[in-house]
């Protein structure tokens, strides 16, 4: 596959891990958050962590849109849409996630009509393939999913669609970022930015935190050699005394963004004063709701919303895990009560969750390359 | 699905410019271009795609630099210095927007 | 003389899709209410076939069921899978399928000539593995009780000299064996569904693979250990389950496994694992380490095992699970199949 296969040859790739020990300071302990939970995924995926030396520490950010969601919130999204006129949509990775009384699949499984889509574009298909229901797609995702929302909600609308509205879940990546520096928990040295946000919002929104917080961020793609390269650069300004923001996955990230795409969001979108994030607390201006001009598309203003508050489960330390404080393996529910298959937590059902990427990739001892070539 | 790949432009849609056919390795999917206004957009470019939507080209001239770059590691300082001083890792030198704007 | 029951282990409230798509969810319902109420206490590991004794003769006993949707994709149709699901079973129990029994429950309104192509697609099917249709059942449900038809075939064969395969006979050391690329049957559907806005030049891997099996065990005189046909939940699965059966760990090597370039795309775009995806036209098998060469060569000069390759091999860790690994020397626990996301696909 041209643009992947080549940034993950294995010859660089060790070259990479090379110039990773060379730069590593062995008086020092490196502590670099990843952000994105699509970076969480390919570090697990690719072994990444294995070719680091031990004092090169990644820590897992609360990048992973699913994950962050409160329980509350699909309550309310799935209370809404258990009735017969209703269709709920929403991608694959939110149908096994945990609500009070089931997840979008077990909800399916009682008579419910959910389907899973791929593309908010493929919603508002089927609402016009079935326009004597009403289909709710449970938009979630960062500033990477959010124009597309948008411009689909634009599409509805030019088509005067009536039965078609979304429940936003959109959140912000930086005042995320913000919660983490601000936690009295966490000492961080530098950050892996996460790509394909980037795509949208540009590198400009970095920049307050190598300015004010003295930290540098390293905007990276997501292939073996992307994440590599990124830690080499932050390894290169930690030794230098930078802080600065560098944009690694050129190829993709303009510097400046994409300006259509944050016009559309400026168009349907607005900030909504504060929202709860699952493990962070309220966080103010960190989420979007649909403007009243769009407001027959919006879900929560065309129809009542209970909005019941639901904490996690005592025992579950999703809050924590999320944050970075601990690790995956830390929370008393890994691994025993709560498995993929059996998740407690969204962290074990996002395939970007940190849990289920660390039951999944992490439970054995390294191999070597010796011994894997010699079949 | 916070999946985001590389796709290559097949042909335009002849009823709706906003929409492409775009192949990933021999499968093909209808994206939309909505999001890409700012950039003229032609069969053979290569795009990233989001959840049916084209996010950015992919700049060919910034994927081969990287690789170059990546192949250079491990060498002696010196050689990098010299290779700096081609403007290869130089964030000011971008055909498409891609380093901070000086 | 009645079976001695068991204790029964499952103790979920209602049944589920993912109980019948071939993963975690199923093996529970099999061996925690099935198999305690059905087999009693002296049933071994469960096989894909059973194996029988009458009168000193021993034969093996297979059943399938078939709930595809759509009935017709490209590379076949429920007809074909019906006839060589079965004998693949039996193939990779070790023995050929001598005759199949088929049940058809059909949906009132079901025009008659889809029911003849499927009938048709069958008696061919039958043909080219060479067995014997020797009779079968019909019902008839009211409209909407029956998506169309669903079909169930039974089939009993006959084992073949020199086979002895069990799950307690795999050694560290074994090597795995793949008859070809994986993924097609399950990504063929997927997108004959045209729910998504996804074209591609993928069609169902459907066929009988005995010819290979027969093949391979001819070449590799008693070292055959084990062998499995991955079909729902892939070979994740499959090997999954040998895994806890045999007590042993298995490695696997991602780069020898074969992926046609449009399953892999079609997969990376979904977010899917070619190793979770059903196959219908090939199988695995587990080769004592001294003659897999044998076997692999035999395998590669028969009609249709062209791609056979070896993928991996069994070692004593990681015990009970199943490992892929990459150049890099990284590695991924693989499990079974978690969930169903790929519902009605076999």
């Amino acid at each position: 596959m041209k643009y992947v296969d080549e940034f993950r040859a294995p010859e660089l790739i060790g070259r990479a891990g090379e110039e990773i020990r060379k730069l590593a300071d062995p008086r020092r302990h490196y502590r670099i958050m990843e952000v994105c939970g699509g970076h969480t995924h390919a570090i697990y995926r690719f072994g990444l962590k294995d070719l680091l030396p031990e004092n090169v520490e990644l820590i897992h950010g609360p990048g992973c849109p699913v994950c962050v969601l409160p329980m509350g919130r699909i309550d309310d999204g799935l209370s809404l849409t258990a009735k017969p006129e209703f269709i709920f949509a929403a991608f694959g990775d939110m149908m096994r996630v945990p609500g009070t009384h089931g997840s979008p699949l077990e909800y399916k499984a009682r008579g419910m009509d959910v389907r899973i889509v791929y593309s908010p574009a493929d919603a508002l298909k089927l609402a016009r393939m079935n326009p004597d229901k009403h289909v709710v797609f449970f938009a979630i995702g960062f500033e990477t999913t959010a124009p597309s929302t948008a411009l689909t909600i634009i599409r509805a609308k030019s088509e005067g669609l009536p039965n078609f509205s979304i429940f936003c879940n959109h959140v912000t990546i930086i005042p995320a970022i913000r919660a983490i520096l601000d936690s009295p928990d966490m000492r961080l040295d530098g950050f892996v930015g996460p790509g394909h946000v980037s795509t949208v919002i540009g590198c400009r929104p970095y920049e307050w935190i190598a300015q004010d917080a003295g930290k540098p961020v390293v905007v990276s793609g997501f292939e073996p050699l992307d994440i590599l390269q990124s830690i080499v650069m932050l390894l290169r300004q930690l030794r230098n005394g930078e802080a600065k923001v560098e944009n690694q996955y050129k190829r993709v990230v303009p510097w400046e963004g994409n300006r259509a795409a944050l016009r559309a969001m400026a168009e349907v979108f607005e900030l909504r004063p504060y929202f709860e994030w699952r493990g962070l607390g309220f966080i103010s201006q960190s989420a979007l709701k649909i403007r009243s001009v769009y407001g027959e598309w919006d879900s929560e203003q065309r129809f009542t919303v209970p909005g019941v508050r639901v904490t996690d489960p005592k025992a579950a330390q999703c809050g924590e895990v999320l944050k970075g404080v601990l690790k995956p393996s830390q929370c008393k529910l890994f691994g025993r009560e709560c498995t993929p298959e059996q998740p407690i937590g969204a962290l074990m059902v996002s395939s970007e969750g940190s849990c289920a990427a660390h039951y999944n990739y992490s439970q054995h001892r390294p191999i070597t390359i010796a011994s894997a070539a010699a079949v | 699905m916070c999946l985001a790949i590389p796709g290559k432009i097949v042909e335009i849609d002849a009823h709706n410019a906003q929409l492409a056919v775009v192949d990933v390795v021999g499968v093909r999917r209808k994206v939309d271009l909505g999001l890409l206004q700012e950039e003229s957009v032609h069969p053979g470019d290569w795009v990233l795609i989001h959840v049916g939507f084209a996010m950015s080209k992919i700049s060919e001239t910034d994927a081969a630099d990287q690789m170059r770059t990546l192949m250079i590691l491990g060498e002696s300082e010196a050689a990098m210095q010299e290779v700096q001083g081609y403007g290869l890792e130089n964030e000011n030198d971008d055909s498409l927007g891609r380093g901070p704007v000086s | 003389m009645a079976t001695p029951v068991s204790k029964i282990k499952f103790r979920e409230p209602q049944i589920e899709m993912a109980h019948g798509a071939g993963g975690k969810a199923s093996r529970r319902l099999v061996e925690g209410l099935f198999a305690p109420l059905l087999f009693g206490a002296s049933q071994g590991p469960l096989g894909d076939a059973a194996h029988i004794q009458i009168n000193g003769t021993r034969i093996a006993m297979t059943t399938d069921s078939f709930v595809v949707n759509p009935l017709r994709f490209p590379g076949g149709s429920i007809g074909e899978l019906a006839i060589n699901g079965t004998v693949n079973d039996l193939a990779v129990s070790g023995a050929r399928a001598e005759a199949i029994v088929v049940t058809y429950v059909l949906e009132a309104g079901l025009p008659t000539e889809i029911l003849e192509a499927e009938v048709r697609a069958m008696a061919k099917a039958a043909e080219e593995a060479g067995v014997r249709i020797a009779g079968g059942d019909t019902k008839v449900v009211e409209h909407g009780k029956a998506d169309r038809m669903y079909v169930t075939t039974t089939g009993i064969g006959r084992l073949i000299p020199g086979v002895a395969i069990s799950p307690d006979s795999v050694k560290p050391g074994d090597k795995i064996l793949l008859s070809g690329p994986i993924g097609d049957h399950g990504i063929t559907i997927l997108l004959a569904r045209g729910e998504l806005d996804l074209e591609a030049e993928i069609q169902s891997d459907t066929r009988s693979v005995f010819p290979l099996v027969q093949s391979l065990v001819q070449a590799s005189s008693g070292g055959v250990r084990w062998m499995r046909d991955p079909t729902r939940g892939g070979v994740a699965t499959s090997l999954n389950e040998l895994a806890r059966d045999c007590g042993r760990g298995i490695v696997l090597f991602e780069e020898k496994i074969p992926v046609r370039d449009a399953v892999r795309g079609a997969c990376e775009l979904l977010g899917l694992d070619p190793l979770h995806i059903a196959n219908e036209g090939q199988f695995l098998a587990v080769v004592a380490a001294d003659q897999a060469d044998a076997a692999l060569d035999a395998l590669r000069h028969a009609p249709g095992g062209e791609e056979a390759v070896v993928i991996g091999e069994v070692r004593d860790e990681p015990a009970g699970s199943v490992l892929v690994t990459t150049l890099y020397g990284g590695g991924r626990l693989v499990d079974m199949l978690v969930g169903d996301p790929l519902p009605r696909i076999c």
